[in-house]
């Protein structure tokens, strides 16, 4: 068995185990065991690849294995696998994650064996995806990803549930059937010469796609992925589906899921069809600009901390989308370190405001007031992660927009000008939307007397937030390594692609 | 200069940050007694090591070929963006900054001490030395940073641990209030300032700050003819960079956050709000000088005007302001006004750079006698338990070393000869004088109104008529005393330091001499501001209640700030709530997330109606299928024939 297929057979395995067990308590503990072998493991793949890297393999994907899975007539499928850089650091993203997510869901008691299966499910599609490098495969692993969230959120949610469930589920599956038309059309015309046709997008992505076939394709693609990475005006699944969904659920679907959607965007849409993607940049630019802005300003309006921290994702997923299309490879770069950057500070937010929630039982901040005295662990947790989103220097989100911001700014026409203009004025709107919630929910004087009575963080939830906290740290002061394997490695994929466009 | 000297000096940020972490992360588990002293003895050996740089660079190692050249003991590379472009971390030793470092830990570590007193059985007590330390690293990381953009980074650190402190007494609301705004008015600024650096890098190529200000003009070259809406490129760069520093200086009109973050602790208020974070945006001004003076001269006048406005304005609203630390915030603020002034109508080289040195002579003297003034405002209101003027008086017989040195300060602000802001402000008004008359005409107008203000305030504490203290005043422990006396010591003879040898624009110095013609006329309006308000103020009387009677409306603009406040409140809650964020988060739920809600409904009618499609009657299935077969080969044919 390959190493990197052993990432898909963890928590299968840990899936079917978790299935002979009846305690609640031996399926979470299960349930920590699978995560944490999964978490070694995301860290043992980041340290071998940088061994890799560090003794001069300079192979684009590494680790790769390739078997036919389904050749016959026209379709040529693979199973192919691999890792790069941006690979692989978001499976270390999703390791983490998956890791938190287990102990922020500690306390969940009501089929729990369940829950945790089609919790690592879901994990299982997302861990499947970030290997793929055959489109195909990719795709199966995108649906394994998406369908759990019904689930989990139809049964464990709170609030108007299956609505909410309904909604997320109708759009993405939406989205699914644009994306598999834009799949199949890039996989037919994925040898313009003749020759066999093919899904593994390393070699597509050293053709030169029919122009025509980009023009049709690309958009069917982009906005396929799009929509899973909140492209504006197809976010509207994301506050509803994220307020509804249970903690660990938001902390996966925002922390990784989402992105998803990002790395598909960047990776597929505009590094295979690049033509395409330049002459169309405009619409989608404009788009994740007004994403950002206006998610931004929605967020300001909100009094639900699920919905302010929604919007606020969808404000910061348009900074995603907005740097794959500034066509510079420190744009790129930006876009990575967002995914990642975001990834963890959001399943932060989100695993603090389940912890805030199963105590306060009201997610409206109207109805807080002084928790920081009450939780002050929680409660200064809920600052150090605001103050991360807000962008501030020692936190990883800085990096990453900085990255962004820079990369954009090398493009010197008015109109991407104005336009990072006014992303970056988003950065303002932020600190309001974070400090007003931290003022309102944690400071002042504590308006409603049982709250006074209510306990700090537990060990679990310890372990969840200091986790996250740590390497959202560790990556805002350390932040070069990262940076640079993500650089290094958007190089290749970058020259060809600008070979094709400028 | 990439140099071997020096490199002890990365210790004076590197220990200030190792006290934030052990006081910060251990909690409660230290006890305040060690918390209090481990903060306080990393920042007084970062002041000892400040002090042995000081006199290593200005007499040692400095003065290459009569040059004070610039040093790098300390740059590594932190976050790479591209193949030429990365932020870097380092250490950039030269005049300004050598004189930053021994005014951030001076000023510090006197805050240190005092808070000893200060804050003595505080909740907390901890988490208010863990932020101080903070501060102060993020402080010295902003005045040795190498590049513009190590400048951003802790610009915004200064920024957060600003919040934090004013925010100390966070159950309180109007202190909530309070680091909010000022949060997000600096932030507002900071966004201005983050795309002047990135106009800038864009163009230049680099953050360097040793390659921006090269006196040579490549960097200032590389913008040649670019323009924008008509404006040169290098001026729109320069001009956002100093809103940027205007946010974070607070002058007009991005200054409402200075009064409201009074609400923090007043060693606080001494530290960050008026030595040395308020005049972030004064050195971020001075450090690219080069780029203003040479590069851009109308973004000079810009500093310029917005500086001598931001004096004018900030002093008439000092006289009818009644809480003693509103104030000195509003001093503060007019002073600063000063310093941009200063550097705005500054020339380079020898003594056309008079303007810059006059204003980082100002810097230093303003940094020591306003935080002297602050102290001894919390000494006073740690003794009467109000911030309120009218609820002081005759306080001169129960605390004589605070009146004392408070005095002495009130001297040297209000530029009273021996005393140091004396020389400092004589130099601006110079500078001032043989650039522009009418900004040299409201430096002089102003300098008649803070004497005036600044002994209205002295009186009406220490004279006037005795109040009714629930407990008789007395004066406060040593720990807050000695750090009055040694500041007041600083301000009282800091004056006699040659600036105009030591931190010049261009690195050389130059001969000052004496300017009588300004000297006289500004000493004249200062006693002149002091006689009236000695008439007015130092025996209770009725003078002042009828003067202003005379003037109600004066008056009542005064006293309200000039209604900025009520502007920015119009402008943040009318527009931005009401007009931006709500209709918003409106068209989101109703519009675009109601569109698709529409469409799932329309689906949902469809397959309503269609559903009886699926009869099972084969007769209907047959119909269908053959209707719909010969429907797709009519379409088929027309294609085909076309």
């Amino acid at each position: 068995m390959d190493r990197l297929s052993l990432l898909i057979v963890i928590p299968v395995l840990t899936i079917v185990v978790i299935g002979f067990m009846h305690d609640y308590k031996k399926v979470r503990l299960t349930a920590a065991i699978g995560a944490g072998i999964q978490l070694l493991q995301t860290i043992w793949l980041m340290f071998s690849y940088l061994g890799e890297r560090r003794s001069g393999n300079t192979e684009e994907m590494l680790f790769g294995k390739d078997v036919v899975w389904y050749d016959h007539g026209i379709l040529n499928i693979h199973y192919a696998v691999g890792v790069d850089g941006l690979s692989t650091a978001l499976l270390l993203l999703t390791g983490i994650i998956v890791f938190a997510g287990v102990f922020a869901s500690w306390e969940i008691t009501n089929k729990t064996k369940e829950f945790f299966i089609t919790l690592f499910l879901l994990a299982t599609g997302v861990f499947g995806f970030f290997i793929s490098i055959d489109l195909f495969t990719l795709f199966v692993f995108y649906e394994v990803a998406v369908i759990p969230m019904y689930l989990l959120i139809g049964i464990w949610g709170t609030g108007p549930k299956e609505y909410s469930a309904m909604k997320l589920t109708l759009m993405l599956m939406g989205a699914s059937a644009l994306l598999l038309v834009g799949i199949l059309g890039i996989y037919f015309n994925s040898a313009p010469d003749g020759g066999e046709l093919t899904f593994n997008f390393i070699q597509i992505s050293n053709v030169v796609m029919d122009h025509g076939a980009q023009r049709f394709f690309f958009p069917l693609t982009f906005i396929g992925f799009g929509v899973l990475g909140a492209l504006y005006p197809f976010h509207t699944w994301s506050p509803d589906g994220h307020a509804s969904a249970p903690t660990a659920v938001s902390m996966l679907h925002a922390g990784v899921l989402m992105k998803l959607g990002g790395y598909g965007a960047l990776r597929i849409a505009v590094m295979l069809m690049p033509e395409a993607a330049s002459e169309m940049a405009w619409i989608f630019i404009i788009l994740a600009v007004i994403g950002s802005v206006y998610g931004a300003y929605s967020a300001v309006a909100q009094k639900d901390l699920k919905y302010i921290n929604a919007y606020s994702s969808v404000s910061h997923l348009a900074l995603i989308l907005f740097a794959a299309l500034m066509f510079t490879q420190t744009a790129h770069t930006g876009a990575v370190l967002q995914m990642i950057s975001h990834g963890l500070i959001t399943a932060l937010f989100f695993a603090l405001i389940g912890m805030i929630y199963s105590r306060t039982h009201t997610r409206n901040i109207h109805e807080m007031g002084g928790l920081l005295k009450v939780m002050p662990v929680l409660g200064v947790s809920y600052l150090i992660a605001g103050f991360a989103s807000l962008g501030l220097p020692g936190f990883s989100a800085f990096i990453a927009e900085m990255t962004i911001f820079v990369g954009a700014f090398e493009n010197h026409d008015l109109f991407t000008r104005v336009s990072t203009v006014l992303v970056v004025s988003s950065i303002v709107i932020t600190a309001v939307y974070i400090l007003r919630a931290a003022g309102i929910m944690l400071m002042g004087t504590i308006n409603n007397k049982e709250f006074e009575l209510l306990p700090d963080a537990r060990w679990y939830d310890k372990v969840a937030v200091f986790l996250l906290i740590a390497v959202i740290a560790g990556i805002g002061i350390f932040p070069n390594w990262l940076v640079e394997i993500i650089y290094t490695d958007l190089g290749p994929m970058f020259e060809r692609m600008s070979s094709q466009i400028f | 200069m990439v140099t071997e000297l020096f490199q002890y000096t990365i210790w004076i940020p590197v220990l200030v940050f190792l006290s934030f972490l052990i006081v910060g992360l251990s909690g409660d588990k230290l006890s305040n007694q060690a918390a209090g002293l481990i903060s306080t003895s990393t920042i007084s050996i970062g002041m000892v090591l400040s002090y042995y740089t000081a006199y290593e660079y200005f007499f040692v190692h400095g003065l290459v070929n009569g040059i004070y050249e610039t040093f790098i003991p300390v740059n590594f590379e932190w976050l790479r963006f591209s193949e030429t472009l990365s932020i870097n971390m380092g250490m950039y030793i030269d005049g300004i900054s050598v004189m930053m470092l021994v005014v951030v830990t001076t000023i510090s570590t006197m805050v240190h001490i005092y808070s000893f007193g200060y804050m003595k059985g505080e909740v907390g007590f901890n988490r208010f030395y863990s932020f101080l330390s903070l501060f102060s690293f993020s402080m010295l990381g902003l005045v040795i940073a190498t590049n513009i953009f190590q400048m951003y980074v802790f610009w915004e650190l200064v920024g957060v641990s600003s919040f934090l402190l004013i925010g100390y007494y966070y159950f309180k609301p109007s202190a909530v209030a309070a680091s909010k705004k000022a949060f997000i008015v600096t932030r507002f600024a900071d966004f201005f300032f983050l795309v002047g650096i990135l106009t800038l890098s864009y163009y230049t190529g680099t953050f360097d700050f040793i390659e921006l200000t090269d006196p040579s003009g490549a960097a200032i070259g590389s913008f040649a003819g670019a323009s924008f809406l008509g404006i040169g490129a290098l001026t729109w760069a320069l001009t956002l960079i100093f809103i940027g520093g205007a946010g974070k200086s607070a002058m007009f009109p991005l200054h409402i956050w200075l009064p409201d973050a009074m609400e923090g602790p007043t060693p606080v208020s001494a530290l960050i709000h008026a030595a040395t974070m308020v005049v972030a945006g004064v050195y971020l001004v001075a450090r690219l000088f080069v780029m203003f003076v040479l590069g851009s001269p109308e973004a000079l006048e810009i500093v310029m005007w917005v500086g001598a406005f931001s004096a004018l304005f900030a002093a008439l609203i000092a006289i009818t302001q009644t809480d003693i630390k509103r104030v000195l915030a509003f001093s503060t603020m007019s002073q600063i006004g000063y310093m941009m002034l200063a550097l705005g109508v500054s020339g380079y080289g020898g003594e056309e750079g008079l303007g810059f040195t006059a204003s980082m002579f100002h810097l230093f003297t303003h940094a020591m006698f306003k935080a002297l003034l602050f102290l001894g405002a919390g000494a006073i209101i740690h003794a009467v338990h109000s911030n309120e003027m009218t609820d002081m008086g005759n306080l001169r017989k129960y605390m004589p070393i605070t009146h004392i040195t408070f005095l002495v300060a009130a001297l040297a602000i209000s530029g009273i000869p021996v005393f140091s802001g004396f020389f400092s402000k004589d130099e601006i008004l110079a500078a001032a004088y043989a650039s522009n008359k009418m900004v040299f005409f409201i430096g002089w107008a102003v300098a008649g109104i803070t004497a005036f203000y600044m002994f209205r305030l002295y009186y009406t504490i220490f004279w006037g008529e005795e109040r009714e203290y629930t407990h008789t005043p007395h004066e406060a422990g040593k720990s807050m005393t000695y750090p009055l006396l040694f500041l007041a010591f600083m301000a009282a003879v800091s004056g006699f330091i040659p600036f105009n040898e030591l931190v010049t624009a261009d690195g050389l110095d130059f001969h000052a001499h004496f300017h009588w013609n300004i000297a006289i006329p500004s000493v004249a309006i200062a006693a002149i501001g002091i006689w009236v308000a000695t008439i007015m103020y130092k025996n209770p009387s009725k003078t002042a209640d009828e003067v202003s009677a005379k003037i109600p409306i004066l008056y009542r603009w005064s006293h309200h700030k000039f209604y900025m406040d009520e502007v920015w409140m119009f402008l943040t809650h009318k527009i931005i709530f009401k007009l931006i964020a709500w209709p918003t988060a409106w068209f989101d739920k109703k519009v675009v997330d109601g569109s698709f809600d529409g469409i799932a409904w329309v689906t949902n009618k469809v397959s309503d109606k269609i559903k009886g499609l699926q009869s099972g009657q084969l007769q209907q299935y047959a119909a269908t299928m053959v209707m719909g077969l010969l429907g797709f080969v009519l379409v088929l044919l027309y294609w085909m024939t076309k």
